[in-house]
């Protein structure tokens, strides 16, 4: 180690303090620490546990971290001067796609399977309509409305949720109750009946199957095959006075996803995330999700899926504007932001596409042509209701969708928008 | 602060899950004043909590996963059927860092004045300070505590394997960890695990 630790001209490698959620797409981070691609660069990756999103947002903020495992909305929500005030955070690389999932209380998948005998298809739409008719059976009886949990409010968790519900006609503000809880807490708040379900990352979901509290009834792959998740979260002040160290740290990372997406490797990065001072779980509960083979619970057919969670094939590394653009889109469409703003101008203020490109390059690791695709519209990017986003077009996706904040003008957003 | 003082109404609740900081706040609290202090060791139903108790400021610690909890508090106009005051840390940046730093986050009610908030605060970062000086004290006499077992644990398998008296036992574990470089607790604690081994 002490060896290792030294810089390329000798003296003492410079340290990059990196803030993480124990969470099995925190590996990056603990993979490019312990496989030595930080030393590599010349610099030594410092870990800090965390265990809320919002010690992550404020301990970059202040300073105490010059990175961290992000959730991809953080770094917008941050520009846009959402909850608490931040400096500005950028998002130089994604650090993998995918890896949450929709578990539901023993209970309401009953509830579920009474609806429809056929919920436990495959696909998640046969679900979310299973869901659907759950919330209107409830409403006229009389009973409390459903509710879900989620992580935090700028979370894919948050926006995967909402979108699986809207698209069986479900409005998740209206016709569900939403409240945050911690991912470690989830699983006894199903089984305690405080939630009937929950969207978290993994290994969560497994945790609350294992536990025989839930059933999982639909992942995120399902729902927009490789769709935004986790980002590097970088203060842009730290950024501009060290953009060699910021290449360094993008190719080292580059270099833990490249590795971890070696499908080899995946029980290696479970063994080595189940560590007290990462997860700190099981081996088994976290080897299920990294290795594509979730055990659902229920009457669901296991899900055999290798994009479960993805760390670099397909350009997963590559922090494309046109995920910036849509997750824009539901912070508008729920109400989080109401007042408005240029969103392409925001997306290229905040997804660094020239840092990623600029690190990349002295490795051979392959780019994409443009910044932006239109989502949906190829079979590397498929919406679970069939729908297709034109990131060059998101006003007009916005205004299709009929389930959405009703406080929101978009014609105010069109001025700004052309 | 006198009692007579109108901030004495302030609201304030207080989240930790540790009882001996938990009542050095809330001594704190008391000492500058405030008589209107909760505090909540568990954060079960924490949104009901904070409708019912409709604090002006919500202190919790950072080791804490429920502050996300409160994070859904800037945003949600409707967590539960009923609406809850929007929070907001109008804090300086310095005041924040400082917070952060000493490890508690403050929440804010929107529209509160700055000045009225800012002693609360630097009471709560001195106390965390304080607190946190304390643990460090508390761990090293624990680990000092620890290595002095290990050592008598040591020097009895020495006497029990090699018939040595108590002085010569630990001289022989004082001589190792000097031709080795270590130190005597590091040496014990290695004889110790190595005979734990070979006993299974």
């Amino acid at each position: 180690m002490g060896i290792m630790a030294k810089g390329m001209n000798g003296g003492e490698a410079q340290e990059v303090h990196a803030g993480f959620i124990p969470l099995a797409d925190c590996a990056p981070l603990v993979i490019a620490s312990e496989l030595g691609f930080d030393r590599a660069e010349g610099f030594k990756l410092v870990l800090h546990r965390e265990v809320s999103w919002a010690n992550i947002r404020d301990k970059l903020d202040v300073g105490s971290f010059d990175c961290a495992h992000m959730l991809a909305p953080m770094p917008i929500a941050a520009a846009l001067g959402l909850g608490r005030a931040a400096g500005s955070i950028i998002a130089p690389m994604a650090l993998s796609l995918n890896g949450n999932a929709i578990t539901v209380s023993l209970a309401l998948y009953d509830e579920m399977l009474r609806a429809d005998e056929r919920a436990t298809l495959a696909g998640g739409m046969r679900a979310a309509k299973a869901v659907a008719a759950a919330v209107r059976a409830r409403q006229e009886q009389g009973r409390e409305p459903l509710t879900f949990g989620m992580v935090y409010p700028f979370s894919c968790h948050n926006y995967d949720l909402r979108y699986w519900l809207a698209a069986a006609g479900v409005d998740p503000d209206n016709d569900v109750n939403l409240i945050v809880v911690p991912p470690p807490l989830i699983a006894d708040a199903l089984k305690a009946g405080r939630v009937d379900g929950f969207c978290v990352g993994q290994p969560w979901n497994t945790v609350a199957v294992t536990e025989g509290k839930g059933v999982i009834v639909a992942t995120k792959s399902e729902l927009w095959t490789l769709s935004p998740e986790k980002v590097l979260g970088v203060r842009e002040a730290w950024a501009d006075r060290n953009p060699a160290l910021v290449a360094g740290l993008i190719r080292a990372l580059v270099a833990a996803c490249r590795w971890l997406d070696e499908a080899d490797n995946r029980r290696e990065a479970a063994r080595i995330l189940a560590q007290p001072g990462y997860v700190g779980l099981a081996e088994e509960v976290i080897a299920r999700p990294l290795t594509g083979t979730l055990i659902c619970g229920g009457r669901q057919a296991d899900v055999v899926d290798p994009d479960l969670v993805v760390f670099h094939r397909g350009f997963a590394n590559f922090p494309w504007r046109s995920h910036a653009l849509w997750l824009m889109t539901q912070m508008i469409r729920w109400g989080q932001v109401r007042e408005p703003f240029d969103l392409k101008a925001l997306a290229e203020q905040v997804f660094r596409t020239d840092l990623y490109r600029g690190a990349v390059a002295a490795m051979g690791v392959a780019v994409p042509a443009v910044d932006s695709k239109r989502e949906g519209a190829d079979a590397g990017s498929v919406f679970f209701g069939g729908e297709m986003f034109d990131p060059g077009a998101a006003l007009v996706y916005l205004d299709r969708l009929v389930i959405r904040n009703a406080g929101t003008d978009l014609n105010a957003f069109s001025a700004l928008n052309p | 602060m006198a009692p007579s003082d109108p901030d004495s109404a302030l609201k304030i609740l207080v989240i930790d899950e540790n009882p001996i900081r938990r009542a050095i706040i809330e001594a704190g609290l008391a000492d500058a004043g405030f008589t209107a202090v909760t505090v909540l060791s568990n954060t079960m139903r924490l949104i009901d909590h904070i409708y019912h108790l409709d604090p002006d400021v919500v202190l919790i610690d950072l080791e804490n996963p429920s502050r996300d909890v409160l994070e859904q508090m800037f945003q949600v106009s409707r967590v539960v059927r009923r609406p809850i005051a929007m929070f907001v840390d109008k804090s300086d940046t310095s005041e924040i860092k400082a917070a952060i730093e000493a490890g508690v986050s403050a929440y804010i009610v929107d529209g509160l004045k700055k000045e009225r908030v800012k002693p609360i605060l630097e009471m709560t970062v001195m106390r965390f300070h304080a607190f946190n000086r304390l643990r460090a004290e508390l761990d090293e006499v624990k680990g000092a505590l620890k290595e002095r077992k290990i050592v008598e644990k040591a020097k009895g398998i020495l006497m029990k394997s090699r018939g040595l008296d108590e002085e010569k036992a630990y001289e022989l574990l004082r001589k190792t960890a000097m031709a080795q470089g270590r130190r005597i607790a590091d040496v014990a604690q290695a004889l110790v695990s190595s005979v734990d081994l070979l006993k299974e």
